[in-house]
Parts: structure tokens; sequence; C-alpha cells
């Protein structure tokens, strides 16, 4: 493969998580009674459902150096579009249809507020955050909607035939290998990691970087709306507080996966490895009955530890580079 | 306080290497209290790497300097301060949101016992303006100052830390016609004050307006140092350029064809006006002049990065839109910009990224990049421009200087252009490369291209182009042909906006 030695680091980076995704496995599985059964394997695919979707989109937006911090709440703008409509007498498949539009819109506005007026993605994105959980409220209130026809909640809930393996799950493979094939092996993939590695360069190799973060932006809220869908379903609940604080769980599953926070590096299935990683400490530690607040301190480690260490890493082998040549 | 005369600075056969580079092979400068004193040369000659020793921010390799007798303590940029030079840079560094007389005390403030003593800030900054002839109100910010005004409040800051010499690096490359004047103004009163002035210019008109001294610096050693009275514009511009044309340009005569880009009245307010000029197939033309006359920014506006405000652009006798790269590469136009790190090249991107960038649609299929011709492609490139790296997914990062320059002309060879742009295609490389780079150039021309190249080194200019435009301070001055040029004529026109000498 013409990858073969890409961005070493980088790599070894993927490498390490994908062993640390193994030792963690094994741990798990010494030190709970369950951890490998194939209703909690089948819950841990399940439950990193909507991380896993909106990371497809997400790790695009970070390549290119930018970030939506309002995914989460575009989830819930989704949820609550799918649930309002629904229960106002729409009919489901033209429910689901809006719950998508409107994760299109959002991701649309925030790309060409970003672009087209130069704010910063981080500024516009926690505003955004704001608004479009405000505006899930202002639909559906307190309100819960958990009528849902059946077979979309089976969608949802269960596994195919007598398998382990979540309906969902095809769906999200389908996803999977799309964006993993648009990032790397189409031009598009390559004009995203151009940008993030330096956009003035992209700029005079001809990429038009507003319209390509626009899109990105505007694909990542259709992810997101998706995200919701599926999220409404798994839990027959559309509310306006579904998948409070998932943005954090989704960026700390792309920085794990490799993805530079900086932006011009990053693998698909460095990504599929760390929200893999992600969701199995999840579940260990739920399995051990630790409690909710402590995961959110866990995840908080791991975040903060995928971020330093390719740094670290990268002086400690600079300090040696510097060494070896200076004897 | 030095006395009008007395030796303030004294550099004896100073040499500089920057790894394998030379960047000062020995030169020589004396500069006395009450003189302004201009430091002269081409681009690269060495003079800002002379100022950078002297502001502490290189260290010489060889060779003497003293300061008033005692030898100079170099390598800190404090212990120059503490040594009485201080260094007025172009761009000058305020802190634009404090007040002048903050700027002025920044770090040094006035106290009354713990409280900063704002008074007296304002009144010795008050004084400070004064002696240079330019009242300024110590309590203004900095923010909305003129740049020339801004050089000023450095100035002040100098002074009010006892600088005795003070360094200033083209320092009217940025102002217009009154502010230089107001300039000047206040480096004849630094010069009344005693201090000791050494400015670096390339506007040879104000050189011989102001200054006392001339320095003439060329290929890093010192040619000449005379008093104004005993030299003229043509001597200097003589000494200055003395290089001999002995590098071998293997220009050969190509036949030139139809005209490809027609640029008319080209005009963008801050860079360049009414700038018109053809390019032919097989046809080189340079666009020579200094650094900031607007060259570059002309080739942007050509290629679509940046707009325009008047004129147009024809691409074989058909519009071009503006403020669009795609358009201009889809009617084969290519721009090997002047930064490679910056703007040719993906750094941390493998040589097999970097130069199928621009070859997608010869390289995918339906949808995706065939990885097999993308290596095809980047070994048949490696083979035409010789590039050496160990494997084609190597970062370009770790590729020397000329071989990145190769990857960047690869890159854009290989969309096979109607239109080459090169801007400063050698610098920063080395001799041997330089010819190679040459030699691709020429032909690219001799395959029917038309190409415009920018180039701040005369001989490369002389050697290669048919055609010659010199630009100065965003307008043409005038075009030569490959006959007519010479090095004194092309300098000339380049720093005196004069057509002949």
């Amino acid at each position: 493969m013409p990858e073969k030695n890409k961005f070493k680091l980088r790599k070894s980076w993927d490498t390490a998580i994908l062993a640390l995704l193994f030792v963690v496995w094994v741990l798990a599985s010494m030190t709970t009674d369950n951890f490998l059964s194939s209703i909690n394997v089948s819950q841990i695919f399940s439950n990193s459902s909507e991380i896993m979707i909106m990371g497809f989109a997400m790790v695009f937006l970070i390549i290119a150096g930018e970030i939506d911090l309002s995914i989460a709440s575009i989830l819930a703008l989704s949820s609550a579009m799918l649930g309002y409509s629904y229960a106002h007498g729409a009919p489901i498949w033209l429910a689901i249809l809006i719950a998508m539009a409107v994760g299109t819109t959002c991701g649309f506005i925030n790309g060409f507020l970003v672009t087209k007026l130069g704010l910063g993605s981080l500024a516009v994105t926690i505003g955004a955050l704001a608004l479009y959980r405000g505006i899930a409220n202002g639909i559906l209130g307190t309100n819960t909607i958990n009528e849902f026809p059946e077979f979309w909640t089976n969608f949802g809930f269960d596994t195919i035939g007598k398998s382990f393996i979540p309906q969902t799950l095809p769906v999200i493979i389908v996803f999977g290998i799309f964006f993993g094939l648009l990032l790397h092996n189409t031009p598009f993939g390559r004009r995203t990691l151009a940008i993030g590695q330096s956009q003035m360069a992209a700029r005079f190799a001809g990429v038009n970087v507003v319209r390509h973060k626009i899109i990105i932006f505007t694909f990542t809220g259709f992810m997101s709306g998706v995200a919701g869908i599926i999220y409404t379903f798994r839990f027959s609940t559309a509310q306006a507080d579904n998948g409070v604080g998932l943005e954090l769980l989704v960026i700390s599953a792309c920085l794990l996966g490799g993805v530079s926070i900086f932006g011009g590096i990053g693998t698909m299935w460095g990504v599929v490895a760390g929200v893999m990683l992600a969701s199995s400490v999840e579940s260990w530690l739920t399995l051990r009955e630790i409690n909710a607040q402590w995961r959110t301190i866990v995840t908080g480690i791991l975040l903060l530890i995928s971020v330093a260490a390719p740094v670290l890493v990268d002086k400690w082998k600079r300090a040696k580079a510097t060494a070896a040549n200076k004897s | 306080m030095a006395n009008k005369g007395d030796l303030l600075l004294e550099m004896k056969d100073v040499k500089k290497r920057f790894g394998g580079a030379v960047a000062l092979r020995g030169t020589s400068l004396s500069v006395r209290a009450g003189e302004i004193h201009a430091l002269l040369g081409e681009n690269g000659a060495g003079k800002s790497t002379m100022l950078k020793i002297l502001a502490g921010v290189h260290v010489h390799d060889g060779g003497e300097i003293t300061l008033g007798g005692s030898a100079f303590i170099s390598g800190s940029p404090q212990a120059s301060i503490d040594q009485g030079i201080a260094v007025i840079y172009q761009e000058p560094s305020l802190f634009l949101d404090l007040s002048l007389a903050e700027n002025v005390f920044v770090g040094r403030q006035p106290k009354k016992g713990i409280a900063i003593d704002w008074k007296e800030a304002e009144a010795q900054a008050s004084k400070l303006f004064k002696e240079l002839g330019v009242e300024l109100d110590p309590k203004r910010q900095a923010r909305g100052l003129s740049i020339a005004d801004q050089q000023v409040v450095e100035i002040a800051k100098a002074l009010s830390m006892n600088a005795n010499i003070i360094l200033m690096d083209e320092p009217t490359a940025a102002l217009s016609a009154s502010e230089v004047e107001r300039l000047m103004t206040v480096m004849r009163n630094l010069r009344a004050a005693n201090k000791a002035v050494i400015f670096v210019s390339h506007r040879l008109d104000e050189v011989f307006a102001i200054s006392d001294h001339i320095t003439v610096m060329r290929d890093g050693a010192t040619v000449s140092e005379k008093k104004i009275a005993q030299t003229d514009l043509q001597t200097v511009i003589k000494e200055m350029v003395g290089r001999e044309l002995t590098e071998l340009f293997p220009k050969t005569d190509h036949p030139i064809g139809d005209v490809v880009l027609e640029v008319e009245n080209l005009t963008n307010a801050a860079y360049f006006r009414n700038v018109s000029f053809t390019v032919r197939k097989g046809e080189i033309v340079a666009l020579a002049g200094l650094v900031g006359s607007g060259r570059s920014e002309i080739a942007r506006s050509i290629f679509g990065i940046d707009s325009y405000d008047e004129g147009s652009v024809k691409i074989n006798h058909k519009p071009l839109k503006k403020n669009s790269p795609i358009a201009a590469m889809d009617v084969k136009i290519a721009l090997v910009p002047e930064d490679r790190r910056q703007q040719g090249l993906f750094m941390v991107a493998g040589v097999n990224r970097n130069i199928s960038m621009e070859s997608f649609s010869r390289l995918t299929g339906r949808f995706f990049i065939n990885f097999k011709k993308e290596r095809a492609l980047t070994n048949e490139w490696r083979e035409n421009l010789s590039i050496k790296y160990a494997d084609q997914s190597d970062p370009v990062d770790r590729l020397s200087g000329g071989n990145q320059q190769k990857t960047v002309l690869a890159k854009w060879l290989a969309t096979n252009p109607d239109l080459l742009i090169v801007d400063e295609p050698t610098r920063g490389i080395d001799v041997g490369t330089k010819a190679e780079v040459h030699r691709l150039i020429d032909k690219a021309a001799g395959e029917g291209k038309a190409v415009l190249m920018i180039s701040s080194e005369l001989p490369e200019v002389l050697g290669m182009a048919d055609r010659i435009i010199v630009m100065r301070e965003g307008r043409q001055v005038t075009e030569l042909s490959r006959k007519e040029a010479t090095q004194e004529n092309v300098i000339a026109a380049a720093t005196t906006g004069k057509k002949g000498i």
C-alpha cells in the first residue's frame, strides 16, 4: 500500500490504540463475568452507534482543522422533530426525512457561519450548541414522545435473527465504508487532509477551501441527524435532552483514534478503534458497577492522554534525534 | 555621550555561515557618532545578516567587532540593547492597546515608591518625541498610529534605553512620500544628537538625499565604503551588481509562437497599478524588481489566489475569471509560488501525495484514486526531475530544499500547463540544483509553454529571460529585450524608477 510509511508516529499511535483495546478486553473479561458475553458485546456495539456515526463525519472536520461542538444538540433537534412530526400525524418515513433535513440544515448553517463570516468554529458551534438544543426544548418542552412504529423501535433495539449483531450495525458499517473510502481513496479526502495540513498551500493548490468546509459541516449535520434518528428508535424516546454531552465523547474518540487536534492527520480505522476503546472502557466500568461520575472522569482522562501523548512522544523523539545528531 | 566623529562601531572581516551557505565572507563597516550610514546591496548580499549579528540574533563565526573600543558581546538581544544598539524593524511591534508612554517605557516604567509614575513617564516620552522633532501625544493609544509614527515611538524607546547606534532595516519601505520626509527629519535630529544611524534601503534616491557614508555589500563582502561626496548613483549601482555573469545558464533559443497570456491594465490598488504585458508560447518573460515591488502579487492575481480591482487577464485570447484558481487551472495555468514551505507543499504529506495533488483527474477512475497510477506518476517525475528521496511516501519535510523545489515543479509540470508561472524558482537552493531548475524551465519553454518568471536574482533574470519587465513599487518601469538588458540598467530601473542612467 502506498500509505505504508505515512506518518509513522500516528500509525504507531493507531496500532497502540488497537493494542490498548485488546488489553482492555482481556482485563475486562478477566475482572468481570460477562464482558465478552454476546449480550454485552452486542451492547457495546449498540451503545456506540451514535458516537460512531457522528465520528465518521467529525473526523473530516477535525482533519480540516475545524470542530463542531453542536452535534449532540443537532441530534436532539432531529430527534425532537422526528417525534413531533410523527406525533402530529406525519407518516414515519416523512418524519425520518424531516429529521435528516433538519440535521443537514443545521450543519450547513454552522458551515456557512464559520466560512463565509470567518468566525471561529469553536465560537460558532458553542453558540449553535445552545441554540439547537434550545429549539428542541421549544418544540417538545418537557414532553417525551415514545410512541413509534414497532418495526422502527425493533430496528433500534433488536439483533439480527438470533445472532448478537444489532440491526443498526449493518447501517453503521455501510456508513463507515462510505466515509472511509471518501477520506482515504478520493480526491475529496485528499483535499480535506490538505486543508488541515496547510490551508494556504491548499489555496495555492486550487482547493476551494470555503466550499469544501461547508460540505463537511453539512454532512456532519446530516450524520448527526441520522444519529438522532437511531438514538430515538434505540430508546423509543424523542425528547429535548437526548444525547447531552455526546459531542465530547465523539471528539475524544476521534482524538483517541489518532486524529490530530491540529488537523491534517487522521485515519478512519483509527476513529473506529477510538470509539470501540471508549465504549469498551465505559462498558467495563459499568459492569464493575462504577458510578457515572467516575466514568465521566475516566473519559476525561482518556481524552487528555490522547491529546497529550502524541505531542509528548514527538518531543521525546526529537530530543532523541538531537542527541543522536550530537554524538 | 559620544562626541561627533568618535568611532562607535567597527566591524572587521566578519564572517558568518549558515550550515553550508556562506552569508558573510568578510565584511567590514565603521560607523562614527553623528553620521547617517547607508548599507546597500542586492537581495542576499548579507545586509540583514549583519544587522542581525549586531542585534544579537545571530553570532558571527569570525572577525572582530568593537564598540567604541571595547569588544562587542554577541549572541543576545538584551546584551545588544545594553551595549547601546537598537534595531528599528520595517514593521514596528508596538503594543497597540497601550499608550505611547507605556510603549516607550514598557518593562522599565519610572516608579514612585511601588507605583508606576505615569506623569514622569509621560513627561519623559514627550521630551523624547520633541527631541526627534515629532510631537506625539504620549497619552494616546498606539493603535491607529501610522507606520512612520510607530517607528518614531520605537526610536524614542531606543533613545530612552540610551542607544547610540540605531539600526534601521528598510525603514522607508512601507512609508508614503510625506512620511519618508518625516522619518528623514527624525534621522537628521538623531545625527544632530551625535547618534550613529545605520540604515538599509533599496531606494537609492533617498540614500543619496540623506546619508553621509555609503557602504556597498555584495555576496557577503564589503565592496566599498565611501563618503557621499566621493561617489555617485552610477558608481554605487556598478558596485552593487559587479558580479561577473559566469554562472552557466542553459538557455537555448526556441521558436516563439502565439500569445498565451495577455495582462491588460491590471490594478490592485494595494500592490500594483496599470500593469500590462504579454507572454507568448515558448517565451520566458521575467518580472524583475526588488522584493515588495508587487511582482508576486501580480502572479497571485493572474492565478486567482487574490482578486484585482481593474484590468483583465486573457489566456489564449479568452478572458479568465478573476479570483478563481480553479478557473486558472482549467485553462492550464500553473503557479509555482515563492514560498515552497508555506504555499507550495504540504510538508507532512508524502512526496507522492504532493506530486499527485493537481493530477487527480488522470489518477481517478469513477470515484477512487488509483494508487498504482499515483506511484507511477511519482516515479515518472522522480526520473524527469531526478528528485532524490528514500521512499515516495516520505514527508517532503525530510527532503533538501532543492528536492522540495523540484517536487513543487513536478506537481505543476505534471498538469502539462500552457502557462507556467514560477516565483523565485531557485531561492535558497544550492548551485547545482539551481542549474537543474534553470534547465527544466528552459525545457518547458522549449516544449512550447509560456513561462512567466519572477526572480530577484539578476544573473538568473538576465540569463534566462527573453524579455524583462522591471517593476518598482507596483509600477512597470520599463521593458527590456534580452539584448538590451544589463545588470546596470535593470537595477537602476528597479531602484530609482528611471529608465536609463
